[in-house]
């Protein structure tokens, strides 16, 4: 048993939900009871998709459970046919239905229907959603893919996108435009937008585009293996992943049609003078694996930070992740547990956060800006214009992202001088953003004396170090002056700085030399 | 009655055959309750236990992430927890242990049982009764059932009430217990107007705390303020309170007849009645005229959701001059429904539980002007052209009684008058 206050990723059979809606004329059949239909909204309310998911959903209760909830999922099966009439269907039981162990994909295969039926075998109670998302696109395109003959022109695939991901929509845009002024078409994307019968002739590409290994990875390696059909390993994300990219896929496809790269701002907007207050600017990454990956490239090599801690929740990606961290001399963080990413953040006290929308929160309680860089999505990662990651529009809309979350280049001078101006003072934050105001109170309500214990050491700005190091009144007052976007790495050197040197109590004296000690 | 609310009508509803189909159901489970409950029981934490499933469903139901610390959680169950029950509940023990040590500040612990939790019969009132021992007196751990192969929505609420009744002290006091989570802003009203006639004390369920809550016995009577609450209805009266029936308070007429239900039971003159209610009264009149006026002879289709649907729709046919089409309950319980039943004139198709695809196809028939349904229908729905309302605002919020009698009729006006808004200049740009 695991307590968990938020979670990254949903069941499995949500990853697969997330195929299905992507595509066209497939239908899930799902053995679930009623409950499990709030997954509906997930896709019509956070993505705002004008039609239902098509899952059809058994809906069996409590008293269905001594009777036959076999029965019960093929009549669901047969009217799901009878009133949509898919291409294909895919079959499969939500962590409930697991229990019962009716086998829906044996149950169909019996009922003779005259179209494709893939069954999914989605262990609930090990696996998360983008495995669930992976391996049923995997399964897709194992049932469904028929080697075929090449186009004539140099085509691909685009593998990967689904369904609530984050920015798929504008990313294939993005990439599908850049291929094409390589010269590349593009023969499918899939699972988003494409229908079975599309899936079918994926055989046809010279190559793939492996675009969210998260969701496509299985399927990538599947068609390489089987059509021959080489994949890209580079998640074109930032200016320097989408120059490799372009390189990979020159190298895969013999294309030198040249590139033009005027619409990139990104390099000279980092490179303008109003960019110098980046520099050095401490950031934790946080999020799914390939997002993390190509975040903390930008974040060092592209936009002048400090990559302060990064990690990933998805597992499956711990492997690279913690190889990357470690080119950064760091340890990377690999959990699902938002409760310890928290403590994380708390404890390195970074300047800016990069991370998910659970990062956000973190960082709305502790008083840090986040930019939401990776799923889980949220109704704000649909934006109703075009907004992708990919490319080097991608780079454009990162920078813009990363950035406005931050106080910016004159204003931070100008609030370490107007420090007193009764509305534009530290405490109220960026002028431009009222969102983030500084240290948020931990507990809301306070309830018992041990819960206001518990909440007088919560209030502080930020925890004492270890609980060893005592800041003296002077030092602290002189804390409390400096603008709170630095007042974090302040304390923080200033605590290692004492604790290096053995000292228990932090004087004015202390907090100057080790300020001295850390300039730059 | 007053002037401006129609006569009873000579049949209501209460006898009307009522549709039952089964099928595909298109409802949140009882976990959702949580998502309330957690707010209003101050010192209570709500831990699933359940699946990954349970714990999305949470997160996706609480709009992704609006509250920093949630007093409510999962322990997920994993496979290991699935192999033998023994070991399911040293987890379990475990788990409760380190969530206690995290918030010290909670009095009341609700294990909440899931869809998984029920079919591999793990047993939760065991559990409840040895953590209770363990972590008596500073907390109390109590247990119920949110699933979806038990409850729908709202039921969870009652569940998690119909728990506490067994706990509760006996008393012998004669009092009134008002039963249902509101809105505090709400029970304030409501308890200011109770005062004004002069009934009292009186008492609600949930309390804030624990340390508020109060003794239950054959004195005691209680009203509901919500229609969703049949098992808590039947633990008091098990306990030997009695329930004085009568229309829930929506709307000036709901809030009116709920009142004089009260003050019928409590022997308040008819001129204190009268002297308290008269204005609130006229203001709520006043109200729904003016924020109705878009809803005047339009049609109206009910989605089974929130168990708010019939007093709702007795609230929009005589107060708000619509027409229902359908009226879709998740479940009817004749007790607690009647009285809003005799009130709503014949007409509107009764149904009961769901199945949704045939229930979309008579909706896409009748083309009402307003569809009240879940969010998994709602931009669907509204994609093909249909007006919708979601249901789910009609339980957060705050819809009752008198001063909120203007509020709700234009929770239900405004995708009408949003819809008259945009579409003229739509079409323009067109």
């Amino acid at each position: 048993m695991k307590l968990t206050v938020w979670t990254y990723e949903g069941p499995p059979h949500v990853g697969a939900m997330r195929v299905a809606t992507g595509m066209k004329g497939l239908h899930y059949v799902l053995h679930a009871p009623q409950g499990d239909t709030y997954a509906d909204l997930l896709f019509t309310m956070i993505e705002r998709r004008d039609h239902r998911p098509p899952v059809t959903y058994t809906t069996f209760q409590a008293r269905d459970l001594g009777s036959d909830t076999a029965g019960l999922f093929k009549k669901a099966c047969q009217d799901a046919y009878d009133r949509f009439r898919p291409e294909a269907i895919i079959v499969g039981a939500s962590c409930t239905a697991e229990l019962i162990q009716d086998d829906p994909g044996g149950l169909a295969e019996t009922m003779g229907l005259p179209i494709p039926v893939i069954p999914l075998e989605l262990p609930s109670y090990q696996r998360k959603e983008n495995f669930g998302a992976d391996e049923t696109f995997f399964q897709i395109v194992r049932h469904l893919a028929r080697p075929m003959e090449r186009t004539a022109r140099v085509s691909c695939n685009l593998l990967g996108p689904t369904a609530l991901g984050f920015r798929h929509r504008d990313d294939v845009a993005e990439i599908t435009n850049l291929l094409y002024e390589l010269g590349i078409e593009v023969n499918v994307t899939a699972p988003m937008g494409a229908t079975p019968s599309d899936i079918a002739r994926m055989g046809q590409a010279h190559f793939n585009v492996l675009l969210y290994p998260e969701t496509g990875e299985q399927a990538a390696r599947y068609c390489e293996r089987t059509f021959g059909q080489p994949y890209t390993k580079v998640v074109p994300i930032g200016t320097g992943a989408t120059h490799d990219f372009i390189a990979e896929v020159r190298a895969l496809s013999g294309s030198d049609a040249p590139l033009d790269t005027n619409r990139l701002r990104q390099t000279w907007w980092s490179a303008s003078v109003d960019s110098t207050y980046l520099t050095g600017k401490r950031v934790f990454i946080f999020g799914d694996g390939s997002h993390v990956l190509t975040a903390a490239r930008i974040a060092r090599d592209e936009m002048g930070f400090e990559v302060a801690g990064m990690g990933c929740y998805n597992r499956e990606f711990a492997r690279p992740v913690r190889a990357l961290a470690r080119a950064y001399g760091l340890e990377a963080l690999i959990t699902d547990d938002y409760l310890e990413v928290e403590r994380t953040v708390e404890a390195l006290q970074p300047e800016m956060i990069l991370g998910t929308q659970m990062e956000r929160h973190i960082g709305k309680r502790l008083g840090i800006p986040c930019a939401v860089i990776s799923a889980p999505v949220h109704v704000q990662d649909f934006p109703a214009r075009y907004s992708p990651q990919m490319g080097f529009e991608g780079a454009n809309v990162i920078f813009d992202t990363w950035v406005h979350p931050l106080v910016m280049g004159l204003e931070e001078h100008l609030l370490h001088m107007f420090r007193e101006d009764f509305e534009f003072n530290d405490a109220a934050g960026p002028s431009h953003h009222g969102g983030h105001a500084p240290a948020v109170r931990l507990h809301p309500e306070p309830a018992s004396a041990a819960a206001q214990a518990h909440m007088d050491h919560a209030d502080r700005e930020q925890p004492v170090a270890g609980g060893e190091v005592i800041w003296l009144d002077r030092a602290e007052r002189e804390l409390k002056k400096i603008p709170f976007f630095v007042r974090g790495k302040a304390r923080r050197n200033t605590e290692s700085y004492a604790a290096e040197r053995g000292l228990r109590e932090i004087s004015l004296d202390t907090l100057y030399e080790a300020k001295a000690h850390f300039a730059r | 009655m007053t002037e401006q609310t129609p006569p009873p009508p000579t049949t209501g509803c209460r006898t009307a055959p009522v549709l039952k189909q089964r099928g595909q159901r298109e409802v949140f489970c009882g976990l959702t309750g949580i998502i309330w409950l957690h707010r209003k029981i101050q010192d209570a934490f709500f831990l699933v236990v359940g699946s990954r499933t349970c714990a999305h469903l949470l997160q996706s139901a609480a709009g992704v992430m609006i509250f920093a610390e949630p007093r409510f959680g999962t322990a997920i169950l994993e496979e290991s927890d699935l192999a033998g029950l023994n070991d399911a509940h040293a987890e379990l023990d475990r788990t409760v242990e380190q969530l206690l040590a995290r918030r010290p500040d909670i009095r009341q612990l609700f294990l909440v049982g899931s869809c998984p939790s029920e079919v591999i019969k793990l047993d939760l009132s065991r559990a409840a009764e040895r953590l209770t021992q363990q972590f008596a007196p500073k907390v109390r751990v109590l247990e119920y059932s949110g699933s979806g192969i038990e409850t729908t929505f709202t039921q969870g609420e009652d569940a998690c009430l119909a728990a506490m009744v067994p706990v509760l002290p006996s008393s012998d006091t004669r009092e009134l217990l008002v039963v249902g989570a509101l809105p505090d802003v709400v029970e304030d009203q409501m308890l200011g107007l109770l005062a004004d006639l002069g009934v009292g004390p009186v008492r609600v369920l949930p309390a804030h705390r624990i340390d508020d809550e109060v003794g239950i016995g054959p004195n005691t009577v209680f009203a509901l303020t919500q229609p969703f609450l049949g098992e808590t209805h039947a633990a008091l009266e098990r306990r030997g309170a009695r329930h004085i029936a009568a229309p829930f308070p929506f709307g000036e007429e709901g809030t009116t007849a709920w009142l004089a239900a009260i003050a019928a039971a409590f022997d308040v003159p008819e001129e204190t009645f009268t002297r308290v209610t008269e204005a609130p009264r006229r203001r709520a009149r006043a109200a729904i005229a003016q924020a109705a006026a878009p809803l005047r002879n339009k049609s109206v289709f009910f989605f089974p959701d929130s168990q708010l649907e019939v007093p709702l729709a007795r609230f929009l046919t005589r107060e708000c001059a619509m027409s229902a089409v359908e009226v879709g309950m998740p479940y009817i319980h004749d007790a607690i429904h009647g009285p809003d039943l005799d009130l709503l004139p014949q007409g509107p198709q009764i149904s009961e539980g769901q199945d949704v695809d045939l229930q979309l196809d008579r909706c896409r028939a009748a083309r009402p002007d307003l569809t009240v349904c879940g969010l998994g229908l709602a931009n669907p729905l509204e994609a093909e052209g249909l007006s919708t309302k979601w249901a789910i605002e009609l339980v957060f919020t705050p819809v009752h009684f008198y001063e909120q009698a203007g509020d709700l009729a234009s929770l239900f006006a405004r995708p009408l008058r949003r819809k008259a808004i945009l579409s003229p200049r739509v079409e323009a740009a067109e």
